[in-house]
């Protein structure tokens, strides 16, 4: 059951995708590294253009449907989920792309969020996660770490932070992926297999905010420290990451222990990556320690966890469509009439 | 023995118990069945905020109010003929707007000790065996006692579920009294509790019961009749306000073929009409209950944007929640109707009772310049006009539109000569396809002799751009923070919403003379009250006329002058005093107000001394 229009598009580039408007984010700001990405993958799912709605919300990533060749629409602060809900279930086949910031999303639109993820419908959330609110010019957000020093928190922030997959698990996502801003081809990878997922893909994309939150993910992105913090996931294949690869996660029963291959412990060992496994998906969100403490876990990209469960408008189409054929066509004639009428002469 | 039956022309009934009593039902029912012998009518539903508010209290008391009679009705009545009190509260609560020489029906199993305490009467003092009731025609039944007998060979049932057929003992009687057929309520229990025998078995028991109890009891000497009412021919039906705002937005969806999407977030008093128009699947009604008040608003704007027909329902508290959003359809430019059904505010203030204050809010709630034309219903049959008005509007001219009913018109029912579908106009909408001749890019915002942009919707090949909540450049509709262009945008919203007066009709009077003493300008669901008080005062010969609107923005162009020909202009409105200073403003016109906020309706009475006044 497949409601996203196929249809026959002439052969496109990136380049299709782009248009004459001048790109206003900050040099440096990493949206502009996602935007290509976006703009890259977009020729290859075989939609065309006309038929792309990409939705944002407020913020600096919300900007992005500005930028791009085809519908959008920037609309209002956390909204975006509730607006690309309306549209899908109004026109299922569209391709619908919403674009998020961490305040967008998971802030003024938490709500919203997590009705889109569990009513399921068929659409792409790219969640830019910057962890600071980059348009108000830098207050911590709901993915920054405690004791944050901000502008509106001199003294250290006092939230916890949000763990923004392990939230969309508990809201029944369908599909929780995470990749980042400075890894052009798994990123593309990544927005590949949530479009090609026929419900809500949840895609927590890191992003690089150079002007108030510089180098956040530093330590997860650069080369020298990536392969130590970094654990990339693939399905049906060991969980190892390290720069010599001689580093593993295995289960100890529920308890996953980061062990040395070759010491006691070979590959087959070790965690088998199942993102249609439920529960394991339940520890593998949680892989989430502060990557700046004594001892920790790397942190998870790829596809944490996918399943099938029918999308909203799906369910909603099929409603009708079963009501239709037992009660009949509706007749506005006889439904104004109503049961009960009398004639006056 | 035969009871003789005398002639009547006009009664008001009103039935009232605890909230659990099941009083509502009652009065539906009563209502139906009138409504089919052909009388007019007016309903008046009251009751409290709580599902089962506590039992016996004044607080709990769940009133409904009928007025039918074989002449026009406009109004549910000032006071009723006939009190039906399953309880002492609800004797205590209504008694003051029962007619002195009316009918009290009591129910003597609700004023023993403990509902009179419950009731607030003092100690000592129960209003069955003082004077208080001196003066009216006062019928004590014990009507538990009764319905328990009745129902004596039921087995299947309990004592506490036999009671719950008490009121079906009550419409009996009440039935025999007014000479009625009980075949319309027991079509309705088989409908309802047909798969439930016992249940259906001890209503409809019950229902003979208390008919069979008048005939034989001789206490009363007289039954009644009202003849059928003299309306203006043809087939009618009866119909409550929200109920008709459903209908009004199916009609409208058919009539544009727009497809109808309604994203909405329960509240009282409007959620009915999400209750209706979810069963209207096989009209390919798309009906989406959302997790809030925003996402209500947000989602019907993506539909809108998408093609579909988006609607939101809500009342004062949700409208202020979706204030943003609004702002959002405003300059979004996408047609959208927002129905807020009105109860008392501020906050959750008083969520049963009725209240005109959101007219304000409606006008100016937004932030920035952000007007929004709004049509109001003025009966319940007319919301089903009004509400197809609404529709006609945003999507003809791009807008959203906001539509004003109430708690007492949305629950309110009235006979309703219903249209054909062939008698309704069409609702013409057309999307941009493709460029027009000559024209080499597409200008989004570009408009046409109405001031209106074209609606064009995703999937529209070559016809690809982005819209948002950013100001945007004059007819590009590309992002702009130009000084210049925002002036030019806020007017051009401005201008397009205000030319809508070009296309709606000019303002006419209900009734009264074209020049005189006092105009009586009304809106929304004052108008029963309003057209019976002028309509009494003309009677006695006053110089006294009656306009109410159906526009209330813009407003339609005559307003002004039509003013101008009366030496005074009266406003009454169930708020504080709001479109009285919306007129003002406007016009310049020395209006006077008569206000009440009470929850209740304006009653005709206290119209009738309010207009009298200004002679």
């Amino acid at each position: 059951m497949t409601a996203t229009a196929e249809m026959t598009a002439p052969v496109l580039t990136a380049k299709d995708f782009a248009n004459e408007q001048e790109v206003r984010w900050c040099p440096g700001c990493g949206d502009y590294s996602i935007l290509k990405q976006v703009q890259t993958i977009l020729p290859q799912i075989g939609i065309a253009r006309e038929n792309i709605v990409v939705v944002s919300g407020i913020g600096c990533s919300s900007r992005f449907p500005y930028y791009m060749n085809t519908y959008g629409m920037h609309s209002i602060h956390g909204r975006a989920t509730a607006i690309a809900s309306g549209l899908k279930a109004a026109r299922p086949e569209l391709s619908v792309w919403i674009v998020s910031g961490d305040g967008d999303s998971l802030s003024i639109g938490g709500n919203h969020t997590i009705h889109l993820l569990r009513r399921n419908f068929n659409v792409n959330l790219l969640l830019f996660n910057n962890q600071i609110y980059g348009l108000t010019k830098g207050q911590y957000s709901p993915t920054s770490e405690e004791n944050k020093v901000t502008k509106s928190s001199p003294a250290g922030s006092l939230d916890h932070p949000f763990n923004p997959a392990a939230l969309a698990l508990g809201a029944d996502a369908t599909f929780i992926a995470r990749s980042m801003d400075r890894d052009p081809k798994h990123l593309q990878q990544m927005l590949l297999r949530a479009n090609a997922h026929h419900g809500a893909s949840f895609l927590e994309i890191y992003q690089n905010c150079n002007i108030f939150n510089d180098g956040a993910f530093e330590i997860f992105t650069e080369k020298s420290s990536k392969a130590e913090e970094a654990l990339f996931l693939e399905q049906g294949q060991p969980l190892i990451f390290g720069a010599n690869k001689d580093k593993g996660i295995r289960l100890n029963g529920h308890k996953p222990e980061i062990v040395k291959l070759g010491e006691g412990f070979n590959a087959d060992d070790l965690w088998i990556h199942d993102e249609k496994d439920f529960f394991k998906a339940q520890i593998l969100v949680r892989l989430f320690d502060n990557p700046h403490s004594a001892e920790h876990f790397p942190r998870p990209f790829g596809v944490f966890f996918e399943t099938q469960r029918a999308s909203y408008e799906d369910a909603m189409a099929m409603q009708i469509d079963e009501f239709t054929a037992k009660k009949g066509k509706g007749n506005l004639d006889k439904l104004l009439q109503g049961n009960e009428t009398w004639e006056i002469d | 023995m035969s009871v003789p039956t005398q002639v009547v022309e006009d009664v008001v009934i009103k039935f009232a118990g605890d909230s659990g009593d099941g009083m509502q039902l009652t009065g539906t029912q009563f209502t139906n069945n009138t409504a089919l012998i052909g009388n007019d009518l007016s309903t008046f539903p009251d009751y409290p905020a709580e599902i089962r508010a506590p039992l016996g209290t004044v607080a709990g008391v769940s009133g409904f109010q009928v007025h039918f009679s074989s002449q026009r009705v406009y109004t549910p009545g000032d006071s009723c003929d006939v009190l039906v009190a399953m309880n002492a509260a609800a004797l205590k609560v209504n008694i003051k707007t029962t007619k002195k020489g009316g009918i009290i029906i009591l129910n003597l199993d609700g004023f023993d000790s403990k509902n009179l305490r419950l009731a607030g009467y003092a100690d000592g003092v129960n209003p069955l065996n003082d004077d208080s009731l001196q003066g009216f025609e006062v019928y004590k039944i014990d009507v538990t006692k009764l319905t328990r007998e009745a129902l004596t060979d039921i087995s299947g049932l309990g004592v506490k579920e036999k009671d719950r057929a008490k009121n079906m003992f009550v419409l009996g009687f009440i039935y025999w009294l007014y000479n009625r057929d009980l075949q319309t309520t027991i079509a309705f229990l088989e409908d309802k509790f047909g798969k439930k025998p016992d249940i259906f078995n001890s209503n409809v028991l019950a229902l003979k019961a208390g008919y069979n109890y008048g005939d034989t009891i001789e206490a009363f000497t007289t039954r009644y009749k009202v003849e059928k009412a003299k309306l203006p021919s043809g087939k009618y039906r009866s119909i409550t306000g929200n109920t008709a705002v459903a209908y009004g937005l199916l009609a409208a969806s058919e009539q544009s073929g727009l497809p109808l999407f309604l994203g909405t977030y329960p509240i009282t008093p409007a959620t009915d009409i999400l209750h209706d128009l979810s069963k209207f699947k096989n009209f390919g009604v798309k009906t989406f209950q959302a997790e809030d008040e925003i996402a209500g608003i947000t989602s019907a704007i993506g539909a809108s944007y998408g093609g579909s027909l988006g609607i939101t329902t809500t009342s004062g508290p949700g409208m202020a929640l979706k204030g943003e959003a609004m702002g959002l359809a405003v300059i979004l430019e996408i047609p959208l109707v927002i129905i807020n059904i009105q109860r008392g505010g501020p906050s959750t203030g008083l969520p049963t009772k009725t209240e005109q204050s959101d007219l304000f809010q409606a006008y100016y709630g937004r932030n920035g310049e952000c007007p929004m034309p709004i049509v109001s219903a003025s009966t319940p049959s007319d919301c089903f006009d009004a509400v197809f008005e609404a529709v006609r509007i945003a999507v003809q001219h791009m807008t959203p539109v906001i539509f004003l009913s109430d708690g007492y018109i949305a629950n309110g029912a009235e006979p309703w000569k219903f249209p054909q579908t062939k008698d309704l106009k069409k609702i013409e909408v057309s999307f941009k396809k493709e460029l027009a001749e000559g024209e080499t890019k597409l200008r989004p915002y570009k408009r046409d002799e109405k001031g209106v942009r074209p609606w064009i919707v995703p999937g529209t090949a070559g016809l690809e751009h982005r819209i948002g909540g950013l100001e945007k450049e004059d007819e590009t509709g590309n992002v702009s923070y130009d000084s210049e262009n925002h002036q030019i945008m806020v007017k051009n919203r401005e201008a397009k919403v205000n030319n809508i007066a070009d296309y709606i009709p000019l303002q006419t009077l209900d009734s009264g003379p074209e020049q005189g003493d006092v105009l009586v300008l009304g809106w929304g669901s004052t108008y029963g009250a309003i057209k019976s008080a002028v309509a009494e005062l003309q009677g006695k010969g006053k110089s006294v006329a009656h306009a109410h609107l159906r526009y209330v923005r813009p407003f339609p162009k005559n307003l002004g002058e039509m003013m101008k020909n009366y030496k005074q202009v009266l406003i009454p409105e169930i708020n504080n005093g709001q479109l009285i200073k919306i007129i003002k403003a406007e016009y310049l016109v020395n209006a006077k107000g008569y206000n009440k906020i009470k929850g209740t309706p304006i009653s005709r009475a206290e119209l009738v001394g309010a207009i009298e006044e200004l002679f």
